[in-house]
């Protein structure tokens, strides 16, 4: 008897030794290239996507979202919800429970006290936290015992997940940050620059702006991952070079948002060393119409303010005209090839969120043509621009300075010349147009031009605190400093109302169907907003690289415990 | 000699902090946001606070000062303190930069080597190649060789680096899998097989830069010695009997390498400013890198810092090249 179990377990031990190959750390170095390089491994302190996706690897939230968009756990047990009860039925508690048994990079266990402090240490006043959008709305955070934390908010949340859920809100060890609350987070640079994780590597060196050396988290969770011992993160240089690092020399195993033109990235790929791969999201690059008056004859202080209504684009007719004018399929094909697909909607994922709105899509020249002979605006004087009341037809069409950005405003400019309407061009440079300071007079906020063109998505997959960006009361101007997210000035009581129904909807569906009303009302049936190019993303990995899973809900890094060498 | 030095010392004080409010007012007055990076998603409120947090909401002139207190006063006794095991520097008051949240002077330090080593000998083996091409073009002024490196030279000094560079990288790495295109700033040579990997990786930046240097300097010296070749005491020494030889090197190469030297001299500083292309082409990841994104990120106390610092080696370099001269040529004295 004795020697039969003997016999099995040794059976059984041959059986398993298959799955064993997949042992921690078995297929040696891992090299990827970003061509923005990380600043800082501290999300919360971050400058930009970069600093959010490299840290990833190395710090994790309670869950993440998967390629689909789909919630998934990663320090926590479960996904809370209405069904489990971790989300309490008035919609105004979520209840997390860490898994048991985690350890800290360190080896020392994560409790709940290290998830109150990260809340405490991004919602602290002088902080400077980059994500204290994900804490927002949050009453308290609260540790009910060391394995359990019970999160409250102010208002009933029908999106409970924005809180310690996604690669921009994770857990860092108290112990390690407990001394750099408030004014002191930037004095811990130690701290910054080798956060302690529970992710599937750790840092062994950063050399902020240059590279980041890593090896395989000892204590990570899963004994068998990650398959990589160490990982070298490189970053600078540019786009072509980190894809030709990839695609043509082999000397990296994967590349970060290949932000090329298609001929180039398709030439790069024929060398046959990797593969590009994309995805698509919720970025959509678009056209603002201008619902106020920008005219540079106005004072300073009522240009582009609700004071004076748009000459011109007030007229709902005049922004249909536009819109119909423009060939969407051609502006994908000449800007972004497999990355990018012609839109009408403001929100374009996830699926269940996004309307079937298709209708702008083929392009209607004389359609518009006869819309703006409908709307009053003929060519009488015969110079090939339509006029009304002695009033030239004629836009500035600003955006930001992009080499595929500029390539869209010389064909829309010449769509736009076909229906008669003059359009002046002008770009500003990007840290300028985005950069809000509100003594410029180039900002995206400012708007000082009649459309403006730019990319804008939102974090996750619930589209409310996007969608609420066009309320009335979110209109910039000189008296909140121009900031407010209501690019266009758009305001709609009845858009208003229905966003408010929203923020108290907590059933899925019912939110779908809002959300898309919201959409529409916006795009197809304003044109206010004139969406143009659902954008993805392009990144590339090598072909001995395998387990790679574009993911554009979460950070591209969310799985590198799964990578591993294909031999 | 001593007087005039220390006279010049004295002089550089004010026009260091001259140079160092003109880079502060145009950097103050440049558009840009550092928190322009940001994703759009960040909502405008929390973009204040954070603003807050970098201390921008203070008065320029008051981060003016502050600036001036932390270069002057707190760096100095921050490298005392690292040097001598001393506590006299307050550890909060440091130059901050806004990308990294950490001591910009730390990350300078920590870019230098890879600068002074691709940059620097880069430096070196153009001026080494460029004296001896200088030389002999000079001397046997219009053959084949002097043709030969005018056409060089002219390649090298008017095709900028960011297009050799590439067509470096896509000939030796791309096709022949020669050289690495991207540059390990990890790597420590240890032993025989780092060092080899060193090398291997340098090769093309220090090509392309000491290529650019070369042609640069190597005009210098050709026109010199042109100057000096019609001289009478070329003809004197001749007449003397003198081998070609010594009239050229001993007589004619040392008269000509004085306005060589200083412009040699001038050129130093830009080694420490980095090669901002070819640093970002090669990805070497120096001091020209750091500058570049730093500008790029509106990261003002590091473009300040950095601006600053290579200020301060041009008005040094400066100094020593002029010192230079009156040792190297007695005829020139300054007191």
């Amino acid at each position: 008897m004795r020697l039969k179990s003997a016999l099995l377990g040794a059976a059984a031990g041959i059986a398993l030794a298959p799955a064993a190959f997949a042992e921690r750390g078995a297929d040696g170095h891992l090299n990827i290239i970003y061509w923005q390089a990380p600043s800082i491994l501290n999300p919360y302190l971050s400058s930009g996507t970069k600093d959010v996706e490299s840290s990833s690897m190395i710090l994790e939230p309670l869950a993440g979202f998967n390629e689909k968009g789909e919630l998934f756990a990663r320090l926590a047990e479960d996904v809370p919800t209405l069904a489990n009860g971790g989300v309490s039925e008035d919609l105004t508690t979520i209840t997390w429970k860490l898994k048991p048994g985690l350890v800290w990079s360190d080896g020392t266990p994560v409790t709940s006290a290290d998830v109150v402090f990260s809340y405490e240490y991004c919602t602290h006043p002088e902080g400077g936290c980059s994500q204290a959008a994900r804490y927002e709305g949050i009453q308290s955070v609260e540790a009910l015992d060391d394995m359990t934390v019970k999160v409250t908010f102010t208002a009933p949340k029908p999106n409970p997940y924005n809180a310690f859920v996604g690669s921009t809100s994770p857990i860092i060890q108290k112990a390690q940050f407990a001394n750099c609350l408030g004014a002191a987070a930037q004095q811990c640079t130690d701290a910054n620059f080798g956060p302690i994780g529970t992710g599937p590597f750790k840092v062994t060196e950063f050399k902020p702006n240059d590279v980041i050396s890593m090896e395989a988290n000892p204590n990570y969770r899963d004994p068998a991952k990650p398959a990589f011992a160490t990982v070298t993160f490189k970053g600078g240089g540019d786009a072509a070079a980190a894809g030709r690092a990839v695609l043509e020399t082999g000397e990296f195993d994967y590349a970060w948002n290949l932000q090329l033109a298609p001929d180039v990235l398709a030439g790069m790929e024929a060398a046959g060393k990797g593969k590009v791969i994309n995805a698509f999201g919720t970025l959509v690059e678009r056209i603002e119409m201008n619902m106020t008056d920008p005219s540079p004859s106005l004072a300073e202080g009522e240009r582009s303010t609700v004071k004076h209504p748009h000459p011109i684009l007030s007229d709902i007719r005049v922004r249909k005209a536009l819109s119909m004018a423009i060939d969407r399929n051609l502006l994908v094909e000449v800007g972004y090839g497999s990355a990018g697909r012609p839109t009408c909607n403001l929100v374009p994922a996830p699926e269940m969120f996004a309307s079937d709105n298709t209708e702008c899509l083929s392009q209607d020249v004389e359609g518009a043509k006869a819309l703006l002979e409908e709307a009053g605006w003929t060519d009488s004087d015969g110079d090939g621009i339509r006029d009304k009341d002695g009033k030239k037809l004629s836009l500035l069409y600003q955006t930001s300075t992009n080499a595929v950005r500029q390539d869209f405003q010389a064909l829309v400019k010449q769509w736009w010349t076909e229906i008669g309407v003059e359009t002046e061009l002008k770009n500003v440079d990007a840290s300028v147009f985005f950069g809000g300071d509100p003594g410029s007079p180039d900002t995206f906020q400012k708007f000082y031009a009649d459309v403006e063109m730019y990319a804008n998505n939102f974090d996750g997959t619930d589209p409310e605190p996007y969608l609420s960006q066009y309320l009335c009361d979110k209109i910039p101007g000189p008296d909140n400093g121009w900031q407010g997210e209501n690019i266009n000035r758009f305001c709609d009581p009845a858009y208003d109302t229905l966003v408010a129904e929203l923020a108290r909807t907590g059933e899925i569906e019912k939110r779908a169907e809002i959300a898309k009303k919201l959409n529409e009302m916006l795009t197809k049936d304003s044109y206010v907003v004139v969406p143009l190019v659902d954008r993805g993303r392009n990144s590339a990995h090598s072909n001995t690289l395998g387990g790679v899973v574009l993911n554009t809900w979460d950070s591209e890094l969310w799985n590198t415990s799964d990578w591993f060498r294909v031999k | 000699m001593l007087t005039y030095t220390i006279r010049r010392l004295l002089i550089a004080i004010p026009t260091l902090l001259f140079i160092s409010l003109v880079i502060f007012l145009i950097l103050e007055m440049a558009p840009g946001d550092p928190l322009a990076d940001q994703p759009l998603t960040v909502p405008p409120e929390v973009r204040e606070k954070m603003r807050a947090a970098l201390g921008l909401d203070q008065p320029a002139w008051v981060r003016y000062l502050l600036w001036l207190k932390q270069f002057f006063w707190t760096e100095p006794l921050h490298l005392v303190d690292s040097l001598f095991g001393t506590a006299f520097a307050d550890p909060t008051g440091r130059i901050v930069s806004w990308q990294f949240r950490a001591p910009a002077m730390d990350i300078i330090w920590q870019r230098l080597p890879q600068t002074l080593w691709v940059v620097g000998l880069a430096y070196v083996v153009g001026v080494v190649i460029a004296v001896p091409i200088g030389i002999i073009s000079a001397y046997r002024q219009y053959s084949w060789f002097d043709n030969l490196g005018t056409f060089v030279s002219m390649v090298g000094f008017s095709v900028p680096t960011f297009f050799t560079g590439v067509v470096l990288i896509i000939v030796f790495a791309v096709n022949l899998h020669w050289f690495p295109s991207i540059y390990d700033t990890t790597l420590k040579v240890t032993d025989w097989e780092s060092f080899l990997k060193q090398a291997r990786q340098m090769v093309m930046p220090v090509t392309v830069l000491a290529l650019f240097n070369a042609s640069q300097i190597s005009r210098f010296m050709r026109a010199s010695m042109l100057d000096n070749l019609q001289q009478d005491y070329v003809r004197t020494a001749r007449a003397k009997g003198m081998s070609e030889k010594v009239v050229v090197l001993r007589h004619v190469l040392r008269n000509s390498l004085i306005p060589v030297v200083t412009v040699i001299a001038l050129g130093i500083p830009t080694i420490f400013g980095g090669a901002i292309i070819t640093e970002q082409v090669f990805k070497v990841n120096g001091l020209g890198q750091l500058l570049i994104t730093a500008i790029y990120a509106n990261d003002l106390p590091m473009v300040q810092t950095l601006t600053f610092i290579f200020a301060a080696l041009t008005v040094l370099f400066n100094l020593i090249a002029d010192v230079l001269y009156g040792v190297l040529d007695p005829r020139i004295r300054y007191d």
